[in-house]
């Protein structure tokens, strides 16, 4: 018997009647399935902290978390390939638990195959896509409000009202990006720094975004070989221990825009993930040499170093402006130049370059980096890593 | 060159005759196609009872006396149009063109009647222009209003009626790509379905009273699949905003400001702010529910600041 084997079980199992025209949309039968399987093991919805689909599930976890009262997510997971997913589905959730990455795992897949798209009526001429995905831009689009630029501009504008943070605290961010991707052969913006005067001087966006408050965009490619620490130990370079590895989807999360939680301010399902990377890792924050940090736009990264435990909520303006970002600072920050300066390739060159950073190879590397830490996309159901040398 | 003030009293049609006398068939088949029973067109001896002397035309009919017939409105717009046109009128046609006033919609036609028609008259008319209106924004276009007079008169020359007609001509408003469509399913169709209304609803759970936006197919809170929809008062604050410059879609006009509206009932929604520059707008500044007919299938909630409202 290998590895997880033994190590989980199915507590629990719920379905809806099965018909050829349930008359609900598939986002409420994904419910009624996912609660009656909670109930069925005798747990409640705030329970599950892990949820896995099929690619071809049109009910993101999100709004079945958000429906059926789950809050927080530590593991999200999704098998391509149609059928072939089913049981991969369970698969997935037991690896989930038997290493403890989530206690409560519900796997789910709901439909309307013969009311709605019926798969085997071939995929021309197919009826315009009503899911729960797309009706969660229903809210947003009619209205103009449809990129992330926008999207990151409506959390941006409520940070400064609550915290008094300026377009120059922002600005300071994309700074030290640029200062860093300037002496980065591979970035972009190579030998091309700016100064805050050229952040604020750079044409709206979505006020309060700057030109120079947003990520460029990158053709290009960046991937990553994971095994086993004790055979890195026997390959070329000094391995980057994964120390930590978390997921985190918040309560009440939507994609990029989760206007309705009490305070928006913060970016909960970071901090989900941050309490996991430290716990994981028997490591603080104080214990992070370096920080790679998703920086799509510049205003999300102020309640980043706030959720990850470097300052307290409301002070990320003056932890930057203080000057704790740069080479020789407490945290130097995205010393490839992040996606402001570096490339934007979905932060998987960030966690090449803590990789860089944990090897001692970064074009612009700090002294002394023993532990760094990563995050992913911001206003999304997110994750982070916790890459450390070998002890 | 020729302003629109100098047209007020200029000649656009010059006396022309109708080509046929009033007569008793065509008033016949007016009646009829109308669905006129009134005798006094039909039956000469009804007529004659109400002390007049014989068959009249309804006064609806003046315009079909002089009208130039099937053969001028087949040969196109100039034929018809310009048949008989007086130099007025195409100066007038030339002037508007140039300045891009190239649609046109009749708004108004008030008619004086100063005798009944009976069979035999001859009527004739002529357009005067009356006046020219500055230019105007209206909910069609950039325009002017052209109010011209017909005088119909008679074979003595005698007035019988005088019809003060007005068009817009106007700058067609640059056609605007619909916005958006929402995707509308089982779950969130009572809400655009209520938009379409007017009226601004909150999902409840019929099971705990909670409400809930946007809304979805079960309650967070216990769990219940039943709800209904609590009609909102329309009244919020800004709870935050963004104010669009780039990129542009077609649909919208820019600066465009998008907000998050938090209700009195508690719920926030993302909306457009109207009646409120950019410059102007802050977070917890009170506004109130408008609509916008985005386009005939879509109705969305926008909201204006209350001081608007009171002005
Ligand atoms: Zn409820």
């Amino acid at each position: 018997m290998s590895g997880f084997s033994g190590a989980a079980a199915i507590a629990g199992i719920g379905a809806t009647e099965f018909s050829k025209d349930s008359g609900r949309s598939e986002l409420r039968l994904a419910c009624e399935a996912v609660l009656a399987a909670v109930a069925d093991a005798g747990l409640k919805p705030s329970d599950v902290d892990g949820m896995v689909t099929f690619t071809a599930d049109t009910n993101a976890e999100i709004h079945v978390a958000r429906s059926t009262g789950m809050r927080d997510l530590t593991f999200f997971s999704r098998i391509p390939h149609g059928g072939g997913a089913a049981c991969g589905t369970v698969q997935q959730a037991a690896l989930a638990v038997a290493t403890g990455v989530a206690d409560v795992v519900v796997c789910y897949r709901a439909f309307n195959e013969r009311s709605g798209v019926r798969y085997g009526l071939g995929q021309a001429d197919g009826p315009a896509e009503t899911g729960a995905d797309s009706a969660a831009y229903a809210w947003l689009t009619p209205f103009g409000l449809s990129t992330p630029a926008q999207w990151v501009a409506m959390f941006a504008r409520r940070y400064m009202h609550e915290y008094g943070a300026t377009s120059e605290d922002f600005g300071r961010v994309a700074v030290v990006d640029r200062r860093h991707a300037a002496t980065n052969p591979a970035a972009w913006f190579y030998r091309r720094p700016i100064t805050l005067e050229d952040h604020q001087a750079s044409r709206w966006i979505a006020e309060p975004l700057h030109l120079l408050d947003c990520c460029q965009e990158t053709d290009g490619g960046q991937a990553l070989v994971v095994v086993s620490a004790e055979r890195a130990r026997d390959l070329p370079h000094p391995p980057a221990v994964v120390l930590g590895a978390a997921q985190g989807s918040g309560d009440d999360q939507h994609m990029m825009t989760s206007y309705y939680r009490p305070r928006i301010t913060g970016i909960p399902e970071m901090g989900l993930v941050g309490r996991q990377l430290y716990a994981q890792s028997g490591l603080g924050p104080a214990d992070m040499d370096a920080a790679i940090l998703y920086d799509h736009f510049t205003p999300l990264v102020l309640p980043q170093l706030e959720e990850l435990g470097f300052c307290a909520p409301g002070e990320a303006k003056d932890f930057v402006a203080e000057g704790n970002l740069e080479l020789g600072g407490r945290l130097p920050f995205n010393t490839h130049g992040g996606q402001l300066g570096e490339a934007y390739l979905h932060g998987m060159n960030g966690i090449a370059e803590a990789v860089r950073l944990v090897r001692g190879t970064s074009v612009n590397q700090p002294e002394g980096v023993r532990n760094v830490i990563v995050t992913a996309g911001t206003g999304v159901p997110t994750s982070g890593l916790v890459l450390g040398a070998d002890r | 060159m020729t302003s629109y003030e100098d047209f007020a009293g200029r000649e656009i049609l010059p006396l022309w005759e109708g080509p046929d006398p009033v007569n008793v068939p065509m008033i016949r088949h007016w009646a009829e196609a109308m669905g006129d029973r009134n005798p006094i067109y039909r039956d000469d001896a009804a007529a004659r009872a109400t002390g007049r002397p014989g068959i009249v035309a309804p006064a609806s009919m003046m315009q079909a006396w002089t009208m130039r017939g099937y053969a001028a409105t087949v040969e196109g717009p100039d034929a018809g149009a310009r048949a008989g046109a007086a130099a007025g009128a195409r100066e007038l046609d030339g002037l508007l063109e140039k300045d891009g006033y190239t649609s046109v919609v009749a708004t108004d036609s008030e008619f004086e009647f100063h005798r009944e028609l009976v069979a035999g008259d001859r009527v004739s008319v002529r357009e005067v222009v009356e006046s020219i209106s500055p230019e105007k924004s209206t909910a069609l276009g950039t325009g002017r209003f052209v109010t011209t007079v017909r005088t119909y008169t008679d074979q003595d020359g005698e007035v019988v009626a005088v019809q003060r007609w007005r068009l817009l001509r106007f700058r067609p408003k640059e056609a605007r790509a619909p916005r958006p469509r929402p995707a509308v399913n089982r779950d969130n169709a009572f809400w655009f379905e209520a938009a379409r209304e007017h009226r601004l609803v909150i999902q409840r759970c019929a099971g705990c009273g909670t409400l809930r936006h946007p809304p979805g197919p079960c309650c967070p809170h216990c769990g219940s699949f039943d709800w209904d929809a609590a009609e909102a008062s329309g009244r919020g604050q800004v709870y935050s905003f963004v104010v669009n410059h780039h990129p542009r879609h077609p649909a919208f006009e820019y600066p465009l400001i998008v907000a998050v509206v938090e209700l009195d009932e508690g719920t926030r929604l993302v909306t457009n702010l109207v009646g409120v520059e950019p410059g102007e707008v802050e977070i917890g500044m009170p506004v109130v529910l408008d609509w916008l007919d985005a386009d005939p299938d879509l109705s969305l909630p926008v909201f204006r600041p209350q001081s608007g409202i009171a002005a």
